[in-house]
């Protein structure tokens, strides 16, 4: 089959050709030809296939006219020039780069555009008066970049780039070099005439040089150390922040006195290191974003029906957040219900899985109550609003304690509940040795003392943790599990209890499963029935007419759709009807199919009045999964599947899965939220694997929280990772992976504390010199970061 | 021997023209996005290919409206 030159899919429903070259549909061949008549056909020439089909967009960014609206997404506005940013999430490529740089030779009123590629958002320069940021939006939309907008954007905020860690880095580089070289010389020759006199200098230099560093670079040590003393709790920190203290007022001292050179190359490195291992553990993931809310899944505004004093009626764009009870609104089709409402006028078929877990969409009628976060999927309506956006029922779950204080108790990690056992240790050793100076030789006491601490400093066991878990968090990227930080993977080794939820997660919106029972349908019915499917909306007409072959697509000469019911159609006085069992009239000898099939969601076909038979929709679970689970459960991990939708699959997960997974069913949203909280109250760790707004609580509440996605580009509610769907068959893969980081972790604090003893039998003797210490220090932590690096890799290295 | 003073400030001063310069750096920006330069860097000036007319720009956006709906 061919493929689209614009998008690089296959031509399902046809090939046009234009220009010598296949396209798949209307969209990408106006993409292609706006870009062709630019001149910007070089966007073909750099990637093959780089773009994406234009969606369906009219009316959609309506609410840009509003101004109120459109000055909240802008960046800059001096009345002339105006800046907006937007996030696009289908760029990927450096075609997408390069057009999107090229935005001017589109529209004149484009100045500048910048593109951010680990954000994927675009940030657009531009003249209000030439180019209006509704014409901008939809140029955007009409090559196939539209920018997500939602109700997230509506609050401005800052963007705050925390830029510290960075600054704190240079810093401390900057002078662990000077230093070093400028004591250099004192390791070797240390009677020399010219160096004798010249010493000085240099370590006061040095002293110079090393100030910064501990004042700037390593503060974050010190209020850290002081946090932890503060609450009881002897973290990593503590010993450090006295290691890297010790070494400066020794080392002032020294130089104060002429006793020595002093520790400045330690001292220098030391932070330097830590710094560096700090820098490299930050999360790498600039596009996902793991603290979303309900806000950028919601439209930033709706169309509200309004009169005017003459009592006519005109619709008008009005921001989400001043949307009032008992306003009118009006809800396009695939357009997300914002608020608790009641129907009015239209059919409502809303797809709600999304919020609640249920598979299928389900039909309202007028009258009905509709919930906030439902997704109409067909036609126009027309609804009267009960609850605005923050009181209704989706929303409130984000009014739970969970989302205001976070994960509750502090995690102790395994560096944390060494260095507790570590710092003891170290104080012990020092003050012990002191104390046996004094009665030896009391004079040396102070420099064994000050030398205990420094060569205890445990740089190599704080390096440990961090390049392991760095390292491991971005193979898991490249294994599509996006972490949102290290830390989770210590988490990810403790979990004794996976719960998932069921749709969604564990089964596929992709794929359906459909089986057809009834009488053999001919060649001619097939291709009528076909035909038909292809010019309905329904969802349940789209996934069937996706499974079926398309040939000899013919037009009908009549076609009729009935929402909730089902559709009738005629081609050459050949009649089709398609629906639910009652409207295809199946009173006959194929009723008994109904009543086994009940549970299922079916669509019955009859033709020229005779009834055929149906088709059962059967949900499809993702593949892999009833092994997942087994392998789960022989690794001794509690399994639980917890779903909002109805008891209908009970007996088909039961015979999927291995005995002894809990199945509960359903489950509101703050159903699933207590449950965790119940099995954490029980001392077990809990992964809650996910995907909607309605496991938000429950990702939350758990320790481990992971979405499944099968498009990692949209929105997923606030968790610790997402696992992209195509890779979900690996979840076994990520934890052993995620015990075997804590393994190697172990290794290298046995590793460094090696280290520490050899450092420790100079110290105490009273024989440190900064020499030794400066050689000491470095190859420690160098070694424990090859040592982690290689290990790491050598563990992931296989499937 | 003295120069070593000279010396001495000649390579402080270096080094801390360079800190400076990355700091500026930094603060500048230049840090945040470390892919998308690496990227454009490599594009071609030149977009106009030969017998172009730049005036064709301003009408492609109408004309195009009506058809952007993908069947599928």
């Amino acid at each position: 089959m061919e493929k689209c030159f614009h998008c690089g899919d296959d031509c399902l429903d046809g090939v046009i050709e234009h220009h010598d070259k296949p396209f798949c549909c209307h969209g990408c061949k106006t993409v292609y030809d706006i870009l062709h008549d630019n001149d910007l056909s070089y966007y073909y020439d750099l990637e093959n296939t780089p773009g994406t089909s234009p969606k369906e967009i009219a009316g959609k960014f309506d609410f840009l006219d509003n101004e109120s609206i459109a000055e909240k997404l802008l960046e800059f506005n001096d009345g002339n020039t105006q800046i907006a940013s937007f996030l696009i999430p289908s760029i990927h490529c450096s075609s997408c780069i390069w057009v999107l740089e090229n935005l001017n030779k589109l529209n004149k009123g484009v100045s500048v555009s910048t593109v951010n590629f680990p954000e994927k958002t675009v940030r657009v320069t531009f003249c209000s008066e030439t180019v209006s940021l509704k014409e901008l939006v939809l140029l955007l939309s009409r090559i196939g970049y539209e920018p997500y907008i939602s109700l997230e954007n509506s609050e401005k905020k800052e963007k705050t780039i925390n830029r510290d860690l960075l600054y704190k880095l240079g810093v401390a580089g900057f002078a662990f070099g000077n230093v070093m070289l400028l004591s250099f010389p004192e390791y070797f020759e240390v009677e020399e005439f010219w160096l004798d006199r010249f010493k000085v200098v240099f370590r006061w230099l040095m002293f110079a040089f090393s100030v910064p560093v501990v004042v700037y670079s390593a503060r974050s040590y010190f209020v850290s150390a002081f946090k932890g003393l503060r609450a009881g709790f002897l973290n990593i920190d503590v010993p450090i922040a006295i290691g890297i203290f010790v070494l400066f007022v020794r080392s002032t001292l020294d130089i104060a006195f002429d006793w020595g050179s002093g520790f400045f190359d330690s001292l220098t490195g030391l932070v330097f290191f830590l710094l560096l291992g700090k820098f490299f553990q930050q999360k790498t993931y600039a596009f996902l974003s793991f603290e979303r809310d309900y806000k950028s899944y919601f439209p930033i505004a709706v169309t509200k029906l309004s009169k005017s004093s003459a009592g006519v009626q005109f619709e008008e764009q009005t921001p989400v957040y001043e949307v009032q009870k008992g306003d009118r609104l009006l809800i396009r089709n695939n357009e997300l219900i914002p608020v608790d409402a009641i129907l009015i006028k239209g059919n409502a078929l809303i797809d709600y899985s999304f919020v609640t877990g249920e598979a299928q969409p389900v039909e309202k009628g007028s009258g009905d109550k509709l919930f906030a976060g439902g997704r109409q999927q067909a036609g126009i309506l027309e609804v009267e609003v009960l609850k605005p956006v923050e009181q209704s029922y989706l929303t409130q779950l984000w009014s739970n304690d969970v989302f205001s204080k976070g994960h509750e108790g502090v995690f102790e990690s395994l560096t944390d509940s060494i260095s507790k056992r570590f710092t003891v240790a170290v104080l012990s050793i020092a003050f012990l040795s002191t104390i046996i100076w004094l009665i030896i030789d009391p004079g040396k006491a102070f420099n064994v003392f000050t030398a205990v601490l420094i060569v205890a400093c445990p740089c190599a066991i704080a390096l440990a943790a961090p390049f392991t878990l760095g390292n491991m968090l971005r193979i898991f990227g490249k294994r599509k599990l996006y972490l949102k930080e290290a830390s989770v993977i210590e988490q990810m080794a403790k979990v004794d209890t996976v719960v998932f939820d069921k749709t969604g997660t564990l089964t596929s919106n992709k794929k359906n499963h459909i089986t057809y029972e009834g009488v053999e349908l001919s060649t001619a019915e097939k291709e009528l029935l076909t035909s038909t499917l292809r010019a309905s909306n329904h969802p349940l007409s789209r996934a069937l007419y996706d499974v079926l072959d398309h040939h000899n697509i013919q037009t009908l000469d009549e076609f009729e759709e009935e929402v909730g019911k089902g559709i009738s159609a005629m081609v050459d006085s050949q009649t089709i009807k398609i629906g639910s069992s009652a409207f295809v009239g199946n009173f006959g000898e194929g009723a008994g199919v109904v009543s086994e099939t009940l549970d299922k969601t079916t669509v019955h076909i009859s033709s020229n009045n005779q009834y055929k038979g149906c088709y059962v929709f059967h949900t499809e679970y993702r593949d892999g999964m009833g092994e997942i689970f087994h392998e789960l459960k022989q690794h001794g991990k509690k399994l639980v599947v917890l779903s909002g939708d109805n008891e209908g699959e009970r007996s088909r997960l039961e015979k999927l899965l291995p005995a002894g997974t809990d199945l509960i069913f359903n489950q509101k949203p703050e159903d699933k939220l207590r449950f965790i909280k119940k099995l954490k109250e029980s001392g077990q760790t809990v992964m809650m694997v996910g995907d909607g707004l309605n496991d938000a609580g429950a990702l939350k509440q758990s320790d481990v929280g992971i979405v499944i996605s099968e498009d990692i580009n949209v929105f997923s509610p606030a968790c610790d990772g997402i696992l992209d769907a195509s890779n979900f068959q690996e979840l076994m893969w990520f934890f052993s992976r995620a015990a075997k980081s804590i393994q190697i972790i172990k290794w290298a604090f046995i590793f460094s504390l090696f280290y520490n003893l050899i450092g420790l039998s100079f110290a105490v003797t009273g024989h440190l010199q900064p020499v030794v210490a400066a050689i000491l220090m470095p190859l420690s932590s160098i070694s424990i970061v090859v040592f982690t690096t290689v290990a790491v890799k050598w563990h992931t290295r296989t499937p | 021997m003295s120069i070593i003073y000279v010396l001495l400030a000649i390579s402080v001063s270096v080094a801390l023209v360079f800190l400076c310069a990355f700091l500026f750096s930094v603060k500048k920006g230049q840090y945040d996005d470390t892919y998308t330069p690496s990227v454009r860097m490599l594009f071609e000036d030149e977009l106009v290919k030969e017998g172009a007319s730049a005036t064709q720009s301003s009408t492609s956006g109408n004309h195009t409206n009506n058809h952007t709906e993908k069947h599928s």
